[in-house]
């Protein structure tokens, strides 16, 4: 399935406003605003207990969101995880969520289902090895004996897959050698350069976020304090002291 | 003034539920009696499922225990028919308490599954050791004359036995729960491993509360089989365990006064709906079933109970504690 | 006199019947987590609705695949409106709908169909085969023969196809599923829709022994739980075999120990089912079960 033409050539593909978010009684989210420019990458920044996973699950419909979530021009809030999914949404979530009892194939396979061409699948998959060759030399391995870095592999590959417009990328850094965090993102910039598809990035290591994207938002207890450029936030005192160490 | 007000209520249909003999014929004070012995059943299984949180769906068996003990000691040993309703608590209670230690290593659905499995063996059993239970035949028996020398007929003699051991059921209950034992017991259900850790001791309670369960229901049977004057095997099949499970559902999971509600609609609906056909009662019973599941999984006493609270400000934490529908083997990442 | 061989083949007749059920209960168990009480007469209404076909002129084999189809369509009906509102209530309610559900099928046979006991037709021959100077019956080689082409074909469905995968994948993990795109509530449906087709298939291959009425699947089905327990609840391949072996195990029991015969036959499943439950709960083949605190 090669994704279906831009409502818009430019502007957002992803545009959130208003968004509150609550566990129960909890209120995790307070009204936040964010958008992700198509091909761009936009990363959310935060310490702990910030809101920033919870913002990704409430994008794609896995907890409830209230406020407007807009997918290229197009009101997601409201629709069931897959069906968002299959409006082209990828998402890697906090813990892989790897189908651990199944093989590295057949997980790369299910991040393919909803698509139908044959042929584009298994090129993609020739793509993904190429990509990950320690995925592809661990094909028929079962997934939930990768080590963590290659299972975080996995679920990037598998989220890839889906040819997705948008991807959204809850924390790949955490648990992860530097050497294998740097890898992934490599390869995020290049998906990104190379296929056009637009990134929002969730990372408590702000420093190698704001390497990646080019627009950054800063969250504390649900609420945006800081957003602009990458570049800005990077030069930004309070950032600087209080994320980068310096 | 609301407490009082209950207070006139219960002591205005305590009053009616007297003088009912008096009024009624013969055959209704038999089903009013039976009513009465359901309750017991509905008050034992609401113990343990509605509070305790243990499925069961084998409480016919322990009905046939008290029933077919009662019968035996009549029978065979020609004991008063007195001593044979107790006999049948403490038999149902020991046997009740001796399942209920297995029973702790069974989650859930496994223990559902047991149960029903018992529930099914339970006429094939009765039927094997016919020397015992007169086999497929039953053991007749014969209806008890009134004690102290009361003019009252044999049904009616009957009809006030089980409303008074009713009501002593009900109010031992009501205490049991009011209590600490009646904490421990929710908390069991609640969070077993929370339980544990405040010093609880599960095993003990859950078996405690297996066995209360059983004596409770093993006197109903004993009071039933002399109702109907006979026992036989085919009557303590699984339906009958199911229409336990449809009067507590319907009577309200975790309600005492539940028992009675559910007593009366597991007695008069197969009255009813058996003049449509022979299989209406079982259809509407399902229909009850999953429809009270959708729409009122506290029952009827829990529906009554949240418009009373509803009406007034502010939730009182009860001993009649509402029924949770988390049942915590879903571990949520 | 029968010798042990042909004990044992009419044990694996009956346990066929054993094995697809608990095939059946596995597949809804693995998927959902319920154990679904209401299996057994799921089976036996669509052996009356085949047999309301037969009675009707249809040809055997063309009321079999009827039959087949619409035991497919009702499981995922019953899957998406009765189960699909409590799915995430506790255990209680669950197994209080399947209770209900248990018993408005086995009512509605019995108004639809009345309570009389019925014949149902074998699609195979009467005359027994004779090998080797031992007498076996065709229905009972038929009906181990029919059960495992059953059993191979849904093994090769859930393993080589992509719907297989998804299927299994929804039953495994249904959040990484909806990342994947995978409407988990349809493939929840579709497991129920196959778990009926199966037992649907048991129904009809165990009629003709034990004659068509609406209680005649009681005992079937908790014979069939206590092969799935007994193999394990989380393992197609235990429930199978479990099944088979719960089914040999009746049949000699019944046959060679005096003490049981054939009055005490559900007490044998109960025994089973509680020794099981209490010494190795996970069953043969099922993985241990871990609770998390």
């Amino acid at each position: 399935m090669t994704p279906a033409p831009s409502a818009r050539s430019v502007g957002p593909i992803l545009e959130v406003a208003g968004l509150h978010v609550a566990y129960g009684a909890t209120k995790v989210l307070h009204g936040i605003d964010f958008t992700v420019e198509a091909g761009g990458i936009t990363t959310i920044l935060g310490a702990n207990g910030a809101g920033k996973t919870t913002t990704l699950r409430a994008v794609c419909g896995m907890v409830p969101p209230h406020g407007t979530v807009c997918f290229d021009g197009r009101r997601i809030d409201g629709l069931a995880t897959e069906e968002i999914v299959r409006l082209g949404v990828g998402h890697v979530p906090e813990g892989r969520g790897t189908f651990v009892g199944f093989t590295v194939e057949e997980n790369l396979r299910l991040g393919a289902y909803v698509r139908r061409q044959r042929e584009a699948v298994a090129a993609d998959l020739e793509r993904a090895y190429a990509y990950f060759p320690v995925l592809g030399a661990r094909r028929r391995q079962t997934a939930g004996t990768l080590s963590g870095g290659e299972q975080q592999m996995l679920a990037l590959a598998r989220a890839l897959l889906l040819r997705p417009r948008l991807l959204l990328l809850d924390e790949p850094s955490l648990g992860l050698a530097p050497r294998v965090v740097q890898d992934i993102f490599r390869i995020v910039r290049t998906i990104n350069e190379r296929e056009r598809v637009s990134v929002l990035l969730v990372e408590q290591n702000a420093a190698i976020a704001l390497g990646l994207a080019d627009q950054a938002y800063l969250l504390e207890t649900g609420r945006v304090v800081r957003s602009g450029p990458a570049s800005e936030l990077r030069q930004d005192d309070a950032v600087r002291r209080a994320y980068l160490g310096y | 003034m609301r407490s009082a007000l209950r207070l006139l209520g219960s002591g205005a249909l305590l009053v009616v539920a007297v003088l009912l003999p008096f009024v009624l014929s013969g055959f209704r004070v038999f089903q009013f009696t039976q009513i009465w012995v359901y309750a017991m059943v509905l008050l034992g299984l609401n113990l343990l499922t509605g509070y305790n949180g243990q499925i069961s769906l084998g409480h016919g068996a322990f009905y046939a225990l008290g029933a077919y003990t009662t019968a035996i000691l009549i029978d065979h040993f020609g004991v008063p028919y007195g001593w044979t309703i107790p006999a049948a608590g403490a038999v149902s209670f020991v046997v009740g308490f001796l399942f209920g230690i297995p029973a702790l290593r069974l989650e859930g659905l496994h223990l559902a599954l047991a149960t029903f499995a018992l529930a099914l063996s339970v006429p094939q059993i009765l039927k094997y050791f016919d020397s015992w239970t007169g086999g497929s035949q039953g053991i007749v028996l014969s209806k008890p004359r009134a004690a102290f020398g009361l003019t009252l007929g044999p049904d009616q003699w009957l009809y006030y036995v089980s409303l008074a051991i009713l009501l002593i059921l009900l109010a031992l209950t009501r205490n049991l729960l009011r209590g600490r034992p009646g904490r421990a017991i929710v908390a069991i259900r609640d969070n077993p491993i929370a339980a544990r850790a405040m010093g609880i001791d599960v095993a003990l309670y859950k078996s405690l509360t297996f066995g209360v369960s059983a004596c409770y229901t093993g006197i109903a049977g004993g009071l039933g089989g002399l109702a109907v004057a006979f026992v036989a095997p085919d009557t303590y099949n699984v339906f009958l365990s199911i229409t336990f499970l449809v009067g507590i559902v319907v009577g309200g999971l975790g309600s005492i006064a539940g028992a009675i509600f559910g007593a009366l609609f597991i007695q008069f609906v197969p009255n009813y709906a058996q003049e449509i056909s022979k299989a209406a009662p079982w259809a509407i019973y399902g229909l009850f079933l999953i429809g009270f599941m959708y729409l009122m999984p506290r029952g009827v006493a829990g529906f009554f109970r949240e418009a009373r609270r509803r009406r007034s400000s502010g939730a009182r934490a009860d001993t009649e504690a509402p029924f949770t529908s988390e049942g915590g083997h879903h571990a949520e990442a | 006199m029968d010798t042990l061989l042909q004990q044992i083949v009419s044990g694996l007749a009956t346990g066929a019947i054993y094995a697809s059920l608990a095939l059946a209960l596995v597949m809804i168990y693995q998927a959902t987590e319920i154990l679904n009480f209401a299996q057994g007469e799921m089976a036996m209404f669509t052996t009356y609705l085949a047999w309301s076909m037969l009675k009707a002129g249809l040809p055997y084999w063309m009321a079999f695949a009827a039959t087949v189809v619409v035991a497919f369509v009702g499981g995922l009906l019953i899957e998406r409106v009765v189960i699909r509102p409590v799915e995430q209530a506790s255990v209680l309610t669950i197994v209080i709908v399947c209770i209900g559900l248990l018993v408005i099928l086995n009512s509605l046979a019995g108004w639809i169909y009345s309570y009389i006991i019925q014949p149902f037709p074998s699609p195979f021959p009467k005359t027994p085969l004779r090998i080797g100077g031992i007498v076996f019956g065709l229905h009972d080689l038929g009906v181990i023969g029919v059960t495992l082409v059953l059993l191979c074909l849904v093994y090769a469905f859930f393993r080589y196809t992509t719907l297989g995968l998804a299927m299994r994948a929804a039953a495994q993990n249904p959040a990484s599923s909806r990342l994947c795109g995978i409407r988990v509530g349809w493939m929840l449906g579709l497991g129920w829709g196959l778990a009926a087709l199966v037992g649907s298939v048991a129904g009809m291959l165990v009629a003709p022994v034990i004659f068509l009425e609406p209680n005649m699947m009681f005992g079937i089905q908790i014979y069939a739980f206590a092969g799935a327990t007994l193999g394990g609840i989380t393992s197609p391949f235990g429930a199978v075999v479990g099944g088979f072996l719960v089914g040999v195990i009746e049949n000699l029991a019944g046959t060679y120990v005096p003490l049981i015969g054939t009055e005490l036959k559900l007490t044998v499943a109960l025994g089973i089912i509680i020794l099981v439950l209490l010494v190795r709960p996970r069953g043969l083949f099922g993985q241990a079960v871990v609770r998390r605190v």
